[in-house]
């Protein structure tokens, strides 16, 4: 589907902000990238959607990838509808206009999202978890299997991210792959099959969520300390990783 | 869940609605009225209906109920300034609308590629040394591509060019033109040399032959049908340089398919009438206030209303007073507080923060 082999990128000579991240996606997978600020985890993910390339290593994509960047700032005010029919410009010749199967398909991907209702608003009126969803939707509309998404639930109330990442986790059920970069460690431990760690320019460390997002591994990443907190709902224990602002 | 798929794509219109979508249907034949009426208007008048058969008689065999003089006016006098003022101000509309989706800015019009003044500097050079209008059009239109070029040249960075420097190479292209221009109009004739720049630079139709119709229909029928074939990609590259990219479009080919056929319909434009302002800024925002930003639509709607706006200005411009006001000076004059106005009457719709 996606693979990443051995790839560094540096945006002058030899400042590595990464090196030697091989990666494969599996089918139906949900790979998540943690790191601090300035680590590269975006420019990875920009690597990964062949927007950028990187200077060492390669990047093979199977399938056409669907790219749903971090924030958007349109200048027009398309309607919801027109932004996921834009999803369609690879099915479209290039003096083509889309078509009623691109329309049929752009509207379908607005339902997987559960946002039919809004297809004639003014995409910059919607919220911003609504525009997370249509950003998704159009993604969706370009008939790609694997998903590439920059922080999809950063901006957003509490609401709203699980009603992204809840979205994220049926995709990846319905056999999508989706690598995406997060802030929160509880997104990744809510989503994640397996996470990349960006600690350093040659230490990036990759490995299933259950082993790798531990107290001890995450603290380190961030320099803040997390702690672990398991407490049990209905039956069954659940676990969730909490930051500890205070000072001792 | 079937029905939403296979079913009616609009949502069903209302009553104003249909009516708003048959106004925009009926543009054409607006514009076709205008032409009519502007042919007609004018210190020597025939009747909308006169103009009407003369038209006609050109295609048809119709006994002429007009007189010699009428046919000559209607057809050879203002025949060829009505058919330019529609190409120019269609021309200029249209590329002021590409220019504002590809720099994402509502402030761009066919002056910002520096193209303008590229092509003014052009049909300067010629006007001074008294070349006869072969050797202005083609001298306007050279120039006006070198600008392009020069932008071209200068906006490189990596081997693509970003917006912003796209924006700033423009700007230092035409700063520098216009004062290329500034030296012609100081060392020309001031008797004879001097005024005919000038008033070539304020931008008139008053010499429209039919010859001067081809430099100025080329670049709007080629350009601007490949720029009508390219509307709805247009939609994607205003998403900005990466999202249009991330959705598999190849942006800088087709920013420059597109900067090249704007920069050939304005270099035309210019040769033809001179340096006609603010047509490319306000009739792109009076469309999208109308039918809204989807350039499938927007585009078409642009061209025609440019054709009829200036061709109602340029009527303006030779039959307002007994002598001829320069049609750039005119344009400026309706077409800055006529912008004002609409911008505080519609608050900027179609674009997300005017």
């Amino acid at each position: 589907m996606l693979e990443l082999t051995d790839i560094g990128f540096a945006y002058s000579a030899h400042n590595w902000l990464f090196r030697h991240v091989s990666l494969c996606l599996n089918a139906s997978e949900i790979v998540a990238i943690l790191g601090p600020n300035g680590r590269g985890k975006s420019t990875l993910l920009r690597c990964a959607a062949g927007l950028l390339s990187p200077q060492e290593g390669t990047v093979r994509q199977a399938t056409s990838i669907g790219y749903v960047p971090q924030s958007n700032q349109v200048a027009f005010a398309y309607s919801a509808f027109e932004m996921v029919l834009m999803g369609r410009a690879r099915q479209i010749g290039l003096f083509a206009a889309p078509r009623q199967r691109d329309r049929d398909s752009a509207r379908q991907s607005l339902e997987r999202v559960g946002l039919a209702h809004l297809a004639e608003r003014p995409f910059f009126h919607l919220s911003g978890g609504e525009q997370q969803l249509v950003l998704i939707a159009r993604a969706l509309a370009s008939e790609s299997t694997v998903l590439i998404l920059d922080e999809p639930a950063a901006a957003l109330d509490l609401h709203n991210q699980k009603r992204v990442l809840r979205l994220l986790r049926a995709l990846a059920s319905q056999g999508l792959s989706i690598l995406l970069t997060t802030h929160h460690p509880q997104h990744a431990q809510f989503l994640a099959d397996r996470v990349l760690l960006m600690y350093g320019p040659d230490d990036c460390r990759i490995g299933s969520a259950d082993v790798l997002l531990t107290e001890a591994n995450l603290s380190a990443l961030y320099g803040v300390r997390l702690c672990a907190i398991t407490f049990e709902e209905g039956g069954t224990m659940r676990q969730t990783l909490a930051p500890v602002y205070a000072d001792d | 869940m079937s029905v939403l798929l296979t079913g009616e794509q609009r949502k069903p219109f209302s009553g104003s609605q249909t009516a708003h979508w048959l106004l925009v249907a009926g543009l054409p034949l607006m514009v076709v009225a205008v032409g009519i009426a502007a042919l007609g208007i004018g210190r020597y008048s025939v009747s909308p209906e006169q103009v009407y058969r003369i038209l006609l008689a050109t295609v048809l065999p119709i006994e002429p109920t007009w007189s010699e003089t009428d046919a000559r006016v209607v057809i050879l006098s203002r025949g060829p300034r009505v058919l330019l003022s529609m190409l120019v101000g269609g021309g200029l509309a249209l590329s002021g609308a590409v220019l504002q989706g590809v720099f994402r800015n509502p402030l761009v019009g066919p002056q910002i590629l520096g193209v303008s003044s590229g092509a003014a500097f052009g049909g300067a050079l010629a006007i001074l040394f008294g070349l006869g209008w072969v050797f202005l059009v083609s001298g306007a239109m050279v120039c006006g591509i070198l600008a392009l070029v020069i932008v071209y040249a200068m906006s490189q960075v990596d081997g693509r060019a970003p917006i912003l420097m796209l924006v700033l190479a423009g700007v230092v292209t035409s700063a520098f033109f216009t004062a290329l221009v500034s030296v012609l109009t100081y060392v020309a004739d001031p008797y004879s040399r001097l005024p005919a720049i000038v008033f070539w630079l304020m931008g008139s139709l008053a010499t429209a032959t039919y010859p001067k119709v081809v430099p100025a229909a080329l670049p709007v029928l080629i350009g601007g049908g490949l720029i009508l074939l390219l509307r709805w990609r247009l939609n994607i590259l205003s998403l900005g340089e990466e999202e249009a990219a991330a959705l598999g479009v190849r942006v800088q080919p087709l920013r420059w398919l597109l900067l090249v056929a704007v920069a050939a319909i304005v270099a035309g434009a210019v040769a033809v009438s001179g340096v006609v302002g603010w047509v490319g800024l306000v009739v792109p925002h009076l469309a999208r206030m109308w039918v809204g930003p989807d350039h499938r639509v927007l585009l078409p709607v642009t061209l025609l209303l440019g054709a009829a706006y200036l061709t109602i200005i340029d009527t303006l411009a030779r039959s307002l007073t007994p002598a001829e006001i320069p049609l750039g000076i005119l344009t400026a004059l309706v077409g800055a507080p006529v912008f004002f106005v609409l911008l505080r009457r519609t608050r900027g719709r179609g674009w997300v923060d005017a």
